[in-house]
């Protein structure tokens, strides 16, 4: 195989400094998809950094009220965590929607967040694309793009960000903390990943010399009324065609805030809080749920293949705030 | 007979090995100073190799060589030397013969290293320079240039009957209606793999994937010029098929063509996406013009079929064959035309052109019945063959109508309202859904031996495979049951090259025509140990025939008084018994010929499709199996099991999917090729009816591997049509085209 060096982090500024000494370095975690992609040649890193060691692996309340996710939480500690599924219920779904019991068990929060792209092209090195190798074109445009993006997209990328976890992360507005070699920052979870533009090579704003620490969700947790609806080509062990975190906040029947994310349609998690804020102060009807779900869709571009996903993710926009508002009339 | 182990649902006697890995596959085989080959795949689908450079590979330490054709020996290059027992009517593909290039992901080198990492790394260091061609790979931009070949890989459509054309115009009822599914490939979980052991003198064990180990020796033998006793061909087991192995796979002829260079014992195995590189179940568009009376009878049918093939060789299946094994119409028009593209020629997969021809059939024969006005089961009923209608022959045994009985009556069929959209439970539509089908009930030439040791155990042999089937179990169950035997003295041996002469595991013929000649070389044995025990003092045997006589619980015993018997132990014990020794070569009665031979379905599914966001559920299944004899209910109920499963994901999910642009599948690995998993499988009930059929072959076993996928299909397709009063004409049915 191609060789690398391997090295263990001690703590995180020992992981910060060895990843900003070696440009091709990356950390290591789960590495339930960085292995894959450097037994095909996508990636092809010079050294991986062990962080597995570091005391980033607990789940604490926050100052605020809020809970404090360590990056190196698996998925399915923290989909099964007490304070988890009780306040933020909406997480533990999503992040139960997503790949398998096996997969979960090994992948982290903070590597959950910095999976890569499944586009067909990205995984084939014998195809062009723009996200493996700038420059080289993007296939997926003019080729096979069912599974791809329709919002967000540019002339150079149409990749999909493929994570459940986040999109609930970015319906409930967590921030990620970051640290660097200047210290740590954190970034809103909307504002964490980018869209392709001209730098379709480019996932995240993190910086090649940053790590994720934690990820923090805020006090306000939805809990009463939620839903992750996940649709896609199978029920179980696959990415989703079109997914929606919905959450609303009511005040009998009427909304008092609502949050509204998509998977599966764009470069990240998909936020439109101006569509959103169509429902604040609204009733809860299905007439004013198609209104918000044809704002929040306004701008999407088909490819072809996946055309159809517009009208679906309408749809599954609808149905996800009909059943978060159903929840009350269950209990 | 006095069956006392045919029919029991005898556990799998290889099932302890597979559970606790001590059954080895042909990539677990080893040998001393083992070396790896790793296969460089075509990047573009047509063209030519302008150069190819391996010097970055080979600068590495412990990359052995690197094979191309520019270096690869001078073989014997006619296309004679490279057809197998599965080839179709054409040029087979030779690895490596020239710098031409004729489907994406072509083998164009091979690197050979110490280690698979280090060859597989290497493998990325191959530089190759191409220079393109424009390709051909679309299939609906292609189907206009469609013919009909020289020669169909196995019979040609029928000739049609009555006047069709006429009885078409003149049908008070008749639809035209197209139906499409798209390019699946098999997937077994093991990939294919060939491990060639390098022994002294030159003599090679090799270790393979396949479904028939004499057509891989065969095979090797004829490309490398060698003795057919210098090629010895082992496979123990394999983790499934489906048709891939049918045919020996170009990483078999790599490894031996670098064994034979290195003089040193290579593997070479496939990658997932590299699984995708071969054979495939072909695309197929499907044209019906059907034509019935106002009261269902029906008057006129027309099938044409349109199937994916490659450049090189015309492969074909009996994909219009159906209407006339399952409905009876006195006027059919039937043809089979192929469609070449710049692709690897496609390969047999699990009930080729059954699952896609009745697909089609029983979707259109649907929209006729919904047409007509009648109840699909009642329309079938109305149109039931009593005649194999292409040969115009008596069936050997039809026990459809007990199937749509048992079957309809487990799933509930009479409760189920007749229109489309008339079922629902909160967003769900529900649909009931049905199609019936057969698939061919053969026997081949195969031959036996049976060696009955002095210490009373029996060992029994021929040279086919158990891909998973129960090919082990079943033919044990055979062999004790025609000696009378506990299942524990009994050991039946396979996939080795050097056993007694075996067809190809495929078919579903393995159980009629293997478990004949079982059957027949234990008669033989038994009638040696009936000669025996009549030269034994007193013997109350002496004066009987070998058919007055039953073999049960370990002796021999006169039919007509089984209290009087003579224990085999007590022959094997009497002194000077040095065992009994016994070959077979069985051919299929001739008689058999004069029959239509067939297993025969019937399937019942639910849907539950989401009105608005178009998921589709399938809920329950019944399948109702006319099968012959059941020779294991467990492992027959397996068979079905997977058969139905497979039916779900040929109708939702499974489609290869070609990127036009690139001449490439796209998809290839199981991320996105989806298969079900076990969310997508929900109750699936399996029924057998009582079948006898002494003609079919002389175990009375119909086969089970390939009539159990064939309904279901176009059962799911038919549901969803009726839960949402849509027709989705191509398969799979994803949500897009049901919402």
């Amino acid at each position: 195989m191609r060789s690398f060096n391997y090295t263990r982090a001690e703590d995180v500024g020992n992981a910060v400094s060895q990843v900003a000494a070696d440009k091709g370095a990356k950390f290591i975690a789960g590495g339930t998809n960085l292995l894959d992609l450097m037994k095909i040649q996508v990636m092809r890193p010079s050294r991986l950094v062990d962080i597995t060691r570091l005391a980033l692996d607990t789940i604490e309340e926050t100052d605020d009220g809020g809970l404090r996710l360590g990056a190196l939480v698996t998925n399915s500690d923290t989909a099964y965590h007490e304070q988890v599924e009780k306040r933020y219920p909406l997480l533990s779904h999503a992040i139960l929607a997503g790949a398998t019991a096996q997969l979960r068990n090994m992948a982290t929060d903070g590597g959950n967040l910095l999976q890569r792209t499944r586009c067909y092209y990205f995984y084939d090195t014998d195809t062009p694309c723009n996200k493996r190798e700038p420059g080289t074109g993007c296939s997926a445009i003019q080729g096979y793009n069912r599974d791809l993006a329709i919002l967000g997209t540019s002339e150079h990328c149409i990749a999909t960000h493929p994570s459940d976890m986040a999109v609930a992360l970015a319906a409930l507005e967590a921030t990620v903390r970051v640290t660097g070699p200047n210290g740590e920052r954190t970034i809103p979870l909307s504002e964490f990943h980018r869209l392709p533009g001209n730098t379709p090579h480019i996932d995240s704003n993190l910086g090649d010399d940053e790590i994720i620490t934690a990820i923090d969700l805020p006090a306000k947790g939805f809990a009463d009324h939620y839903t992750y609806i996940k649709l896609r080509d199978r029920a179980s062990y696959a990415f989703a065609l079109v997914s929606v975190a919905a959450a609303l906040d009511m005040e009998g029947d009427t909304i008092k805030e609502a949050r509204i994310a998509l998977g599966g349609v764009a470069h990240k998690p998909w936020r439109k809080p101006e569509a959103e804020a169509l429902l604040n102060g609204r009733q809860a009807t299905r007439e004013n749920f198609r209104k918000v779900a044809e704002a929040y869709i306004e701008g999407a571009k088909g490819y072809g293949d996946n055309d159809f996903k517009i009208e679906l993710a309408k749809r599954a926009i609808v149905r996800a705030l009909e059943q978060a508002l159903e929840m009350e009339e269950k209990s | 007979m006095i069956t006392n182990q045919i029919g029991k649902p005898a556990n799998r006697v290889d099932g302890r090995a597979k559970v606790t890995g001590e059954a080895k596959y042909a990539a677990e085989f080893s040998a001393p100073d083992l070396t790896y080959g790793f296969v460089v795949s075509s990047a573009i689908a047509k063209g030519r190799i302008k150069s190819i450079d391996a010097s970055q590979a080979l600068q590495l330490d412990g990359v052995l060589q690197v094979f191309t054709h520019e270096n690869r020996p001078g073989y014997i290059w006619g296309d004679k030397n490279y057809q197998d027992k599965d080839s179709p009517p054409g040029s087979p593909f030779r690895p490596l013969y020239d710098n031409e290039v004729q489907f994406s992901m072509q083998p164009i080198a091979l690197v050979v290293a110490d280690t698979f990492e280090l060859a597989r790394y290497a493998a990325s260091l191959v530089k190759v320079e191409y220079v393109t061609q424009e390709f051909d790979t679309d299939f609906e931009a292609n189907i206009g240039k469609a013919y009909v070949p020289e020669q169909y890989k196995s019979n040609p459509p029928p000739e049609p009957w009555g006047n069709p054309d006429e009885a078409l115009a003149s049908a008070a009822v008749k639809i035209e209606t197209e139906y499409a599914h798209p390019s699946e490939h098999h997937n077994p979980m093991e990939m294919h793999a060939s491990t060639v052991v390098w022994g002294d003198g030159g003599k090679m064990t090799i270790y393979d994937k396949v479904q028939g180990v004499q057509n891989s020796q065969q095979y090797i033998a004829k490309a490398f010029a060698l003795p057919m006793e210098e090629v010895h061909v082992i496979s123990p087991f394999v983790g499934g098929a489906f048709g891939s192995g049918l045919r020996p796979q170009y990483q078999l002829f790599l490894a031996v063509l670098a064994a034979r260079e290195l003089k040193r014992s290579v593997r070479v195995v496939l990658t997932r996406q590299q699984m995708f590189s071969f054979g495939h179940r072909p695309k197929t568009v499907q044209r019906f013009a059907l034509g019935a009376s106002t009261d269902g009878k029906l008057e006129a049918v027309m099938h044409d079929a349109f199937a994916e093939t490659s450049k090189f060789e015309d492969y074909s299946e009996n994909v219009v064959i159906w209407p006339g094994v399952l409905y009876h119409c006195d006027n059919v028009k039937v043809s089979h035309k192929l469609v070449a593209l710049d692709v690897y020629t496609p390969l047999d997969m699990r009930a080729p052109g059954g699952a896609t021809g009745i697909y089609a059939l029983e979707c259109a024969m649907d929209e006729l019945a919904y047409k007509v006005g009648m109840d699909p089961l009642e329309f079938r009923l109305k149109n039931y063959s009593e005649r194999d209608q292409n040969e115009d022959k008596p069936f050997s045994s039809k026990e459809l109508r007990e199937c749509y009985r048992q079957g309809a009556e487990k799933f509930g069929w009479n409760k189920r309202s007749k229109e489309p959209r008339s079922m629902r439970e909160g967003h769900n539509l529900i649909g009931w859904g049905m199609a019936h089908g057969a698939w061919e009930a053969t026997q081949k030439p195969a031959a036996a031996k049976a060696v009955l040791s002095a210490d009373g155990k029996l060992t029994v042999s021929c040279a086919t495979a158990d891909i998973g089937t129960g090919t082990y179990t079943v033919m044990t169950q055979i062999a004790a049951d025609t000696l009378g035997m506990p299942l524990e003295d009994v050991t039946f041996k396979l996939g080795d090259s050097s056993l007694p002469m075996s067809p190809l595991e495929g078919g579903s013929w393995t159980v009629s025509s293997v478990g004949s000649a079982v059957k027949a070389v234990c008669d033989k044995v038994g009638e040696k140990l009936l000669k025996l025990a009549q030269q034994m003092p007193g013997s109350p045997l002496a004066s009987v025939t070998f058919k007055d006589i039953i073999f049960a619980d370990g002796q021999i015993k006169l039919k007509n008084n089984p209290a009087q018997g003579v224990a085999v132990t007590d022959i094997i014990n009497q002194g000077g018994f040095e065992g009994i020794e016994e070959d077979v070569s069985n051919e299929p009665d001739k008689g058999q010929s004069n029959y239509g031979r067939y297993a025969h379905s019937a399937v019942f599914v639910e849907v539950k499709v989401d009105e608005d966001l178009g998921t589709v559920k399938v809920t329950r299944v019944v399948s109702a199996i006319a099968g012959g004899r059941i020779m294991n209910p467990k492992t027959a109920k397996s068979q079905i099991l997977g058969g139905v499963v497979w039916g779900i994901g040929m109708a939702m999910e499974e489609e290869t999917v070609m990127d036009n642009n690139l001449g490439r599948f796209m998809n290839h690995d199981l991320d996105k090729y989806h298969v079900p998993v076990n969310a997508d499988v929900h109750d699936i009930d399996v029924i057998f009816v009582e079948e006898n059929d002494d003609i079919v072959n002389p175990i009375g076993a119909k086969g089970l591997g390939e009539i159990g996928i064939v309904s279901v299909a176009p059962a799911i397709a038919n549901a969803v049509f009726h839960a949402t009063g849509k027709r989705v004409r191509d398969l799979p049915i994803t949500l897009d085209k049901a919402m």
